[in-house]
């Protein structure tokens, strides 16, 4: 197996401490919280930090609650305990969706939400499941704390709007009446990165959808927002042909990249396929249609 | 620097740099060679254990990150002369061929049992996806938790 | 038969030879106690790392290692310079080529050996790789094989006297031309297929991996190594490192996967000796998995054009004209007269008229290899072809695959069958074994199912395959490898206790040797299994013999310990005879026990003759003491154990993923020495069929650069891909075999890929007119087919 180059490593001990080290350690430092982005980076070689400042002891960071008005889930939340969050699966099951097929059980028993989101890499499935959901985050730093909408955090492949001393602790979803979503991924095996996934969420007012979020993973550079597909659905009538026209338009909307997963054709199929089905199953659990 | 974790019950403390591996620390450090290894990027679960009672890929969790959690590896599955009912249940459903899975895939399913006393195929065959088997097709890794879950409650199996 | 008290007793559960016996040497297993080569650690042990090529093809400028070599804890770097003085920079392919151990002029291939580093652990000789500079010219790459030949192509083996294009060996053939021409011409259909059987990969969950121990003051090598043929490395290492062969001692202890992947020597194991020879240390050399899938031997790679014809509904001809790519240096593993394996066999197990096939190997800038997983020596290619050519032409007849291959089959009066490539099939009943899968299938309800799903727009598919194949090589007077017979011998040693001692040449990787190997003499001497210790592994305690690939253990192998067990239940009848005063002849046997015919209570059970042959008391006239016997075993044929199966596939019509829903198989292996090994042997198989049909594959870009060194990209099968697979048996005994047992490891990888990908076929051919499909059939591949554009992979 292969190794990691040296580093210096401690431990953080409070939120405001593992601030105070990323400040003070400077751009060579990263986080580790699971460790299961990072590390196998490490091993082979593709990143070596100097120093490692490790935030699994950080309990107050892991939480998953409602609060006003909001679902709140610290970023140290496993993905485990997202997939099995009860609230989450009543309010945004778009997460249990996800999870089921983020990697697999084992490697759900230490990746975290935060590592996941700050990974950035445009496959990744919780960015997509928190854009469609219309999430924000907390960054802090030392400065204090600021929320960023989705679209704001994703700068690029690979990068966040965290910037150095800075640390993502919390992500936020509205809560709003008549919810539903869900999240689809089509994979070449089970734990396998996305050839392409679609996040989806409905808000049902009466018969017809007052908002709508869409997100896509694995099918651009980062996660792909299409609002236009969004524009789409508001004030409509959930109907088969409807979301087939968001799906086009979300196929339209993606630029995916050719690779061992699949040409650049079959991806943006995918994507509004996969767009079609989250759409349909969102509207469908909105409406409490399904299960 | 020094880390110090309960590893099978026992408190061990060395000093390692930050960067071991805790597969290796269990491998090496400790000398358990049960903990295999047989990737490069946490695909193929041979090194799985017990942290805190859960399943980990131990090449991709840092010995620093266990200081002051507890490890089980596979040497502790047998206690007094006795084996788990899962060991029993492998050996009883010949769920291995060449062992070197077996430890990682045993750990999963004590795991998998611990929380679901009675799960269908389905489920463990969910709780072993993160594990690859290359000898056996996974059809008796099936049979032989589904064994040990029918076996739990009676006594533990002579060795 | 009499009833004697303290003959051990069988059971279900406990048989005294063949049976489902547990096995012996999952004791260790499920305790973490097995010992594998990165387990063992020797005082004074160092580390050895391999600096790799990143260029797929270039000129080695330079390479400066003084960086490397003031790393504190670095003890020595070894570059081609410091091997050629020791003789040691190329070494013997099993192909009779040649292989750099470490690159001196170019590097041939993405992940050719460059360096070697020696430390002192092993997280120092990896940040001692990234010390060592090396400045290539990069030259252009040859990455597909069919363009290996053009004229314009970069000769990759300049290194080569000679050598002036790609070719890799002479075109091969077998058959008869114009007997096949003729067929073609009087046939009514034909059909005409180019199909590729990718590269992919063995990838045992053990990467290969080796410690040297070389004892400077008695000139010993001690070599620790998981390799399926140890006596054939030692004598490969006695030639190429100039030692003495008795002074080389190879301990395969337990091997966590071979599937052919542990036969070839590696650069790496070369290193690690020379390492241990020049510093007079144990040095360990242990690959991780992107040397493994990067640069040791893969599997397949054949690309192939077949016709096949048929006449009146029975198919008379097959034509096949292959490219093999070989990669940068020829190190195929198969015996010497068979370039192409056992390709031959693509005639099948249909009593064609005529039969033509050629082979052409090439040299691209890729890993050496070829020969590998389960292969049977090519049977995998020859199977996956003769089996798609079928389904095809049956497709073109609109004839049921089914029917069309019983009508076809070679019928049971005509065995020992001579096909049309030469090969003598042993026996076989194939249109019963078909019959069962169809049973277990539930073929016409399936249909059924398949008709209703379609008028729904649900896509579900039904393939079939039969495969005859022929493992066991073999006879001494027709193969070798590398000059040695590929005989294999047994020792039987039974104590004065009665209990026994067999050492054998086979080389388990996983396959139960410690228990199957136990319950024959358990079978021929009544001796229970648990009393017989299996030695096999160590090349000072265990007969010379060729090891373990091909499915040859139990042909071999097990041969061998019939006919060893059986001499000494021979001499322990004159034994017998003199203890019980009466003529040998007089005697009669049951398993454990010699007795006088007529009357029964009179016998004497094996632990009585064994104790008396090492007793002063009198033994027969001329007969030494002790009771133990030796054999080679010279095969007198490969055995062909035979299946037929059958998989279902359900498509998404959407996205275009398969699932292989069922999968049903019938083997006929002939005698199954346990029904449980044999059962296992084959789910693994099957599952590994699942992930080559819809998974693995080793792909490069046009630069060479390898797209699937990881496990993150070369994708094996989990539990949730593989179905719960549904096995069946029929047995008919190999008339040659001691035991009449055949032999099945690899008969699931050579019989399921075909069986999946003509059920992806046989899903979408009605509804979006899909005639053919390349493997791996991923989602993305599945897609442009149903779209039209099928394309083969890279």
């Amino acid at each position: 197996m292969q190794t990691p180059a040296p580093f210096e490593y401690e431990r953080a001990t409070s939120v405001d401490g593992a601030i105070e080290a990323l400040g003070r350690l400077g751009s060579e430092a990263r986080v580790i919280a699971g460790g299961h982005s990072l590390l196998p980076m490490m091993k082979l070689r593709l990143a070596s930090p100097e120093h490692l400042v490790d935030i699994n002891d950080l309990d107050e960071l892991s939480y998953i609650r409602e609060q006003d008005g909001e679902v709140r889930i610290g970023a140290l939340t496993r993905h485990v305990d997202l997939l099995e969050s009860e609230l989450l699966a009543e309010r945004f099951p778009l997460f249990a969706d996800a999870e089921h097929v983020i990697a697999d059980p084992v490697v759900r028993n230490r990746g975290t939400i935060g590592g996941s989101l700050c990974q950035a890499d445009a496959a990744e499935d919780l960015s997509a499941v928190c854009t469609a959901a219309k999430a924000q985050v907390v960054i802090r730093g030392a400065d204090g704390e600021r929320v960023v909408a989705m679209d704001d955090f994703h700068v690029g492949p690979y990068m966040t709007a965290v910037g150095d001393g800075e640390l993502l602790t919390e992500v936020r979803v509205p809560v709003r009446a008549g919810a539903g979503s869900a999240h689809e991924k089509v994979e070449r095996r089970a734990g396998d990165w996305a050839i392409a996934a679609a996040s989806a969420a409905v808000w049902m007012d009466g018969g017809t959808i007052a908002d709508a979020g869409i997100a896509l993973a694995a099918v651009g550079l980062t996660t792909v927002h299409p609002s236009r597909a969004e524009e789409l659905l508001r004030g409509k009538t959930p109907s088969d042909e409807l979301f087939a026209q968001a799906g086009e338009i979300a196929s339209s909307e993606c630029s995916p990249t050719a690779d061992g997963r699949g040409p650049v054709e079959y991806k943006r199929h995918l994507a509004g396929v996969l767009t079609q089905r989250a759409l349909r199953r969102s509207a469908a659990r909105a409406m409490n249609e399904e299960a | 620097m020094n880390v110090s974790m309960t590893v099978n019950g026992e408190r061990v403390s060395h000093d390692v740099e930050p960067r071991m591996l805790l597969v290796h620390f269990i491998r090496e450090t400790l000398g358990l060679k049960g903990t295999h290894w047989g990737c490069d990027t946490s695909n193929c679960g041979a090194c799985v254990v017990l942290m805190d009672g859960e399943p980990v890929k131990s090449c991709t969790v840092l010995a620093a990150m266990c200081e002051g959690h507890e490890i089980r590896t596979v040497e502790s599955l047998e206690s007094d002369g006795e084996l788990d009912p899962v060991q029993q249940g492998f050996h009883e459903l010949h769920a291995l061929q060449c062992g070197f899975c077996t430890p990682g895939m045993q750990m999963t399913a004590r795991a998998l049992l611990d929380r679901n006393p009675n799960p269908s195929d389905e489920e463990i065959r969910t709780a072993i996806s993160g594990s690859i088997c290359r000898c056996t097709g996974y059809k008796n890794i099936v049979g032989a938790v589904r064994w040990a879950a029918e076996h739990e409650s009676t006594t533990r199996q002579e060795a | 038969m009499a009833v004697v008290e303290n003959l051990p007793s069988p059971s279900a559960e406990r048989p005294i030879g063949f049976g489902r016996l547990k096995r012996k040497e999952d004791e260790r297993f499920i305790r973490g106690q097995g010992t594998y080569v990165d387990d063992i650690e020797l005082p004074g042990m160092l580390h050895g790392a391999v600096l790799r090529s990143p260029y797929a093809h270039a000129r080695i400028v330079s390479i400066d290692t003084s960086n490397a070599l003031a790393h504190p804890n670095v003890a020595a770097v070894v570059t081609a310079k410091d091997l050629e003085t020791l003789g040691l920079a190329w070494m013997p392919t099993i192909s009779y080529d040649t292989q750099a151990v470490l690159a001196g002029d170019k590097v041939r291939f993405q992940g050719q050996e460059v360096a070697f580093v020696v430390a002192t652990d092993k997280y120092s000789a990896n940040d001692a790789l990234s010390l060592i500079d090396v400045e290539y010219e990069p030259l252009p790459a040859v990455v597909d094989a069919r363009t290996a030949l053009d004229p314009d192509a970069p000769v990759i083996r300049d290194d080569k006297s000679g050598q002036r294009d790609n070719l890799a060996t002479p075109l091969w053939e077998a058959g008869d031309e114009a007997a096949t021409d003729r067929a073609f011409a009087e046939a009514d259909t034909v059909v005409k297929r180019d199909i590729i059987y990718p590269r992919c990969h063995p990838a045992p969950l053990e990467t290969c991996g080796m410690i040297a121990d070389f004892n400077p003051k008695t000139g010993q090598l001690d070599i620790y190594n998981g390799n399926q043929a140890p006596h054939a490395h030692r004598t490969v290492y006695a030639h190429v490192a100039g030692l003495a062969e008795h002074m080389i001692r190879i301990r395969c202890q337990d091997i966590g996967g071979g599937f052919g992947n542990k036969v070839p020597v590696y650069p790496g194991y070369v290193c690690a000796i020379a390492a241990s020879i020049v510093a007079g240390v144990p040095v360990k050399w242990v690959e991780n998995r992107s040397e493994n899938l990067l640069s040791t031997g893969f599997a397949r790679d054949y690309i192939m054009h077949a016709e096949i014809c048929s006449k009146d509904g029975k198919v008379t001809g097959l034509r096949v004209d292959t490219i093999a790519d070989h990669g940068a240096f020829d190190s195929t593993a198969q015996p010497t007269k068979f370039p192409a394996g056992f390709f031959h066999i693509v005639c099948g197990s249909y009593d064609l008229e005529a039969s033509h096939v050629k082979v052409k190997a090439v040299y691209t800038n890729k890993a050496p290899g070829g020969v590998a997983y389960r292969c049977s020596f090519r049977i995998t290619e020859a199977v996956y072809l003769v089996e798609r050519m079928v389904d095809a032409l049956a497709r073109e007849m609109k004839t049921d695959p089914i029917e069309l291959r019983m009508r076809n089959f070679i019928p049971p009066e005509q065995f020992p069958y001579e096909t049309t490539t030469g090969w003598t099939y042993d026996s076989g009943e194939y249109a019963k074994t078909m019959k069962v899968a169809t049973e277990i299938a539930g073929y016409e309800d399936l249909r059924r199912e398949q008709a209703e799903k379609r008028a729904r727009g649900e896509l579900m598919g039904i393939g079939v395959s039969f495969f005859t194949e022929g493992v066991g090589a073999g006879p001494r007077k027709h193969m070798d490898i590398l000059g040695l017979s590929m005989n294999d011998g047994a020792d039987l040693r039974v104590h004065p206790s009665g209990k026994a001692v067999v050492s054998i040449s086979a080389q388990t990787q996983g396959q139960g040797h410690e228990t199957t190997f136990a319950q024959i003499v358990a079978e021929e001497l009544g001796v229970p299994p648990e009393d017989v210790e299996v030695r096999h592994g160590d090349t000072d305690r265990s007969p010379y013999g060729l090891g373990t690939y091909g499915s040859r253990s139990t042909p071999v192998s097990g041969g061998a310990v019939a006919v060893v067990s059986r001499k000494v239940r021979d001499k322990a009848r004159l034994i017998a005879a003199t203890m019980l005063e009466t003529r040998p002849e007089d005697l009669a046997w049951e398993k454990g026990r010699w007795y006088v015919k007529g009357d029964p209570e009179q016998g004497a059970m094996i632990e009585e003759i064994s104790e008396r042959a090492y007793s002063g008391e009198p033994m027969p006239a001329g007969m030494e003491g002790g009771l133990d016997a030796q054999v080679i075993y010279d095969p007198p044929n490969l055995t062909y154990p035979y299946g037929a199966y059958i998989a279902v596939v359900d498509i998404d019509p959407d996205t275009a993923q398969v699932t292989v829903r069922r999968f049903i198989a019938v083997d006929d292996c002939g005698v199954r020495i346990n029904p449980m090994v044999v059962d296992g042997q084959i789910h693994g198989g099957l599952a590994e069929g699942v992930g080559i049909a819809l998974m693995e594959l080793i792909s490069f870009d046009s630069e060479g650069n390898c797209l699937n060194s990881s496990f993150m990209d070369y994708l094996i099968p989990t539990a949730l891909e593989c179905p719960d697979f549904e096995l069946g048996e029929t047995v008919t005994p190999c008339p040659h075999h001691p035991l009449g047992a055949k032999g099945v490891g690899e008969s699931p990888n050579v019989g399921s890929p075909p069986a999946i990908v003509s059920a992806v076929i046989d899903a979408l051919h009605e509804t979006h007119g899909v005639e053919h499909i390349d493997m791996p059939c991923t989602p993305a591949r599945v897609w442009a087919a149903m779209q039209g554009r099928p394309e083969p992979p890279q």
